[in-house]
């Protein structure tokens, strides 16, 4: 009892605080990418819509010839997206605040940090390496497309020309060029240097100087910083991103962290349910049991009581039979009495 | 505590395979669970 | 009820087999050309639309139509309401042959369909909501089909093997509870992943227990309709005792399916008030969210507990088809109105014809084999020899 009441008090506060912080596993702490997981800052201002990053991917990844060349301009009239024979297009914007002067932009996978395909594939076809590419395993590929569903940026395409052997054709970041050293096939191609590979955290540091320096050139935003958890691609750009093309409503939260929370109850019920059901079957199969006796019983004891009733009318019906019958005995023996005294009585006289 | 994770998926994906294997395991294991109770009740009938 | 005498009755040029075989024919057409020319050969899917009228009906819907199989299990097994017995057998069949179909629609819907048992034996991947799904059908099918099959060895005689099925009957409705309860809610999960696509009213953190409660509702109402289906067509076939609670399981039914709309109208209602979303009731698909919620919720909600306090069967059995028809509503506006909702007209997906074709045709082959399976096997009536136990 030799503690004092005012550090009792304080380790106590200190003890209650301690439980109010969240352990590091149980609110899924923060991860660090591996240190060397490289990307691509795309410098949207410097892009003249050449279309040789095009190009070089097609070639890079012997993807069929296209429809129409890559020097014809009259492509860049409609808006393109990534398609089973293109892992990558340069689209072309007219935008409002400069007017005149269109504004070109390359879209291709944008290989997040926590990738959404890879979340969503139940074959795991998906892999975030270590030097930053997204890839896609075609060998174990089923074919469901729910990747395309969960791709925030709609990049996945699939081949549905192909009958028994379609793939999603998706940019690899050139991946295997990169593990020999060599840089993506667009970054080389680019005549403008509007692409800069390197690692994600130096492109980061390169795009922040850029926008610091020349603040009336760019818009104060890395697009990729954040968005759905971070992306290895990154942009930036002189208007507005939604005016190039950019969703800017996809938020920062990651996309395995959006179905997490419901995977995490599924073994709870897997767990739960069957005792809860098994107990609820025992219950009422208890419950029924117990009603059926206490209705056994009751339909016995009346009966019983039915029958005991009917046995006690019987004796006392019995019983007034014999006392009637008694009565009557003795009114016609009184009778007999009365009338041989009134004929002895008659004869006597 | 990241434990050589680098990135949430690669977490999720190694305690949620383990969690499904634990899963099946205990539905495997209340089956015996019933029986044993089940047993016992017959007896009793 | 002997073959022979229903082989008489039913000719084999009947309206019903020339509609069928028609369906089939084409059917099998359509195959041959999926699997020569490719998904693009005959659907409208595209690289902004993955997924089409395959799955937001045939499995979407096939799933949650299926329901009935072990919402009537739970309430005769578990619960112990025995006055629904009647109503058990073709429920379990009708769930069978549900999530058989759909099986067969999703092996014309995935790229390679030889690869679905690749996720369990292979490569899993734990991280997705779609191997959760694929794990808990696989598994619940196989219950199904154990739960069905004490019928087909019925018909057969063979008494022993019947015998250890049966007694399986308590542990794999546990499961059968469990499982649906699991992959039901985790249909819903699969939306989660995508909260830039599919339109803020249909979209909630709930979506799992959405889709939960309501393939309850479902269940129930598609045992009621089925019921009044398999009236019209097979009353030859039923016994006394199904003749006899019919009424009973449609005003018990519908008496609970009451409260499950009325839980999901109220959850559906939170879901909205969780996002603030109520400014958005004034849009154009904020109108489209009340004609499912009023028109196809609510008021069949109503028209049940009308229907069960006035005790009437008839309006009952329509009310079950409008929540079915609600149900299928809800499942396509989630997985092809409501998604993508974002993309410019121009780009949005509309079904090929082939596709509601192939799922024609799936159907078909599912009302072929009930019928077959309904003539033949004690599923209206109880087998003679085996009139003791179920």
């Amino acid at each position: 009892m030799s503690i004092s009441r005012r550090r009792f008090l304080k380790s106590m506060t200190a003890f209650g605080v301690a439980m109010t912080v969240p352990k590091a596993g149980g609110a899924y702490g923060s991860f660090a990418s591996h240190p060397d997981s490289c990307g691509v800052l795309h410098d949207i201002t410097l892009c003249i819509g050449c279309r040789l990053c095009e190009k070089a991917c097609n070639e890079v990844n012997d993807l069929p010839a296209p429809e129409r060349p890559f020097d014809d301009e009259s492509v860049l009239e409609k808006r393109r997206r990534s398609d089973d024979k293109s892992f990558t297009v340069v689209n072309r914007y007219q935008v409002d605040s400069r007017p005149g002067s269109p504004i070109f932009r390359k879209l291709q996978c944008n290989h997040c940090r926590e990738p959404a395909c890879a979340s969503s594939c139940f074959v795991a076809a998906y892999a975030k390496t270590p030097e930053g590419a997204v890839v896609y395993d075609p060998s174990v590929c089923v074919g469901c497309r729910y990747c395309m569903i969960a791709c925030p940026f709609d990049v996945p395409a699939y081949e549905y020309d192909e009958a028994l052997e379609p793939k999603i054709m998706k940019c690899t970041l050139c991946h295997p060029r990169l593990l020999e050293g060599k840089l993506p096939g667009c970054v080389e191609a680019c005549p403008q240097e509007s692409l800069l590979f390197g690692r994600r955290e130096d492109l980061i540091a390169v795009a922040r100087e850029r926008i610091h320096r020349h603040p009336d050139r760019y818009v104060d935003h890395i697009y990729g910083e954040h968005e759905v958890g971070g992306t290895n691609w990154l942009y930036i750009s002189g208007v507005p991103f939604e005016e190039v093309g950019f969703r800017t409503d996809l938020g920062t939260t990651p996309a395995p962290k959006l179905t997490s929370g419901a995977l995490s109850v599924v073994p709870v019920i897997a767990g739960v349910w069957p005792a809860l059901l098994g107990g609820i079957y025992l219950m009422t199969r208890t419950k029924e049991k117990t009603s059926a006796r206490e209705k056994a019983t009751a339909v016995r004891e009346a009966i019983d009581a039915t029958q005991a009733a009917a046995d006690e009318a019987r004796k006392k019906a019995a019983e007034k039979a014999k006392a009637d019958q008694e009565k009557a005995v003795q009114a016609a023996v009184k009778k007999a009495l009365d009338q041989a005294a009134k004929e002895s009585a008659k004869e006597g006289s | 505590m990241s434990e050589g994770f680098h990135s949430l998926q690669e977490f999720l994906h190694h305690t949620k395979g383990v969690l499904y294997l634990l899963s099946v395991a205990y539905l495997i294991g209340f089956v015996f669970f019933w029986r044993y109770l089940h047993d016992r009740e017959r007896e009793d009938d | 009820m002997s073959e022979p005498a229903s082989a008489f009755e039913r000719p084999l040029l009947s309206p019903f087999n020339v509609v069928a075989g028609i369906i089939v024919l084409v059917g099998l057409w359509i195959t041959y050309l999926r699997f020569t020319g490719g998904l693009g050969a005959v659907t409208n899917l595209d690289q902004n639309n993955a997924w089409g009228f395959w799955i937001g009906f045939d499995l979407l819907c096939g799933v949650a139509l299926a329901a009935g199989g072990y919402t009537t299990a739970a309430a005769v097994e578990i619960f112990g309401m025995k006055k629904f017995h009647a109503a058990l057998r073709p429920a379990l069949l009708t769930g069978f042959l549900g999530y058989s179909l759909v099986v067969i629609a999703l092996t014309y819907d995935v790229g390679r369909p030889w690869r679905l048992p690749y996720p369990f034996v292979l490569s899993p991947g734990p991280t997705s909501v779609l191997f959760e799904v694929g794990a808990c059908v696989l598994l619940y099918l196989i219950v199904l089909f154990l739960e069905f099959s004490p019928m087909a060895l019925e018909w057969l005689g063979e008494r022993r093997l019947r015998r250890i099925l049966v007694r399986l009957t308590l542990l794999l409705t546990i499961f059968g509870i469990t499982l649906s309860t699991l992959h039901q809610s985790s249909l819903g999960a699969l939306f989660l992943i995508a909260p830039s696509k599919l339109h803020p009213l249909w979209y909630s953190s709930y979506l799992p227990v959405f889709f939960f409660v309501s393939s309850v509702a479902a269940g129930l109402s598609m045992v009621i309709f089925e019921g009044t289906l398999a009236r019209r067509s097979f009353s030859d076939k039923m016994d006394d005792e199904h003749k006899g609670t019919a009424d009973a399981v449609v005003l018990g039914f519908g008496k609970a399916a009451a409260f499950v709309l009325a839980a999901y109208f109220a959850i559906k209602v939170f879901g909205v008030a969780l996002d603030d979303n109520w400014g958005l009731l004034g849009t154009g698909y904020g109108l489209w969210f009340l004609v499912e919620m009023i028109g196809f919720v609510l008021l069949p909600c109503f028209l049940y507990l009308v229907g069960t306090r006035d005790r009437n069967v008839k309006l009952i059995r329509w009310t079950a088809f409008l929540t079915v028809l609600g149900i299928v509503l809800n499942r396509l506006n989630i997985c092809l109105i409501c998604f993508n909702w974002q993309l410019p007209a121009q780009d949005r997906y509309v079904p090929h014809w082939m596709e509601i074709g192939l799922s024609v045709f799936v159907v078909t082959l599912g009302v072929v084999a009930y019928r077959f399976i309904v003539t033949r096997m004690p599923v209206f009536y109880e087998h003679p020899d085996f009139s003791e136990g179920h």
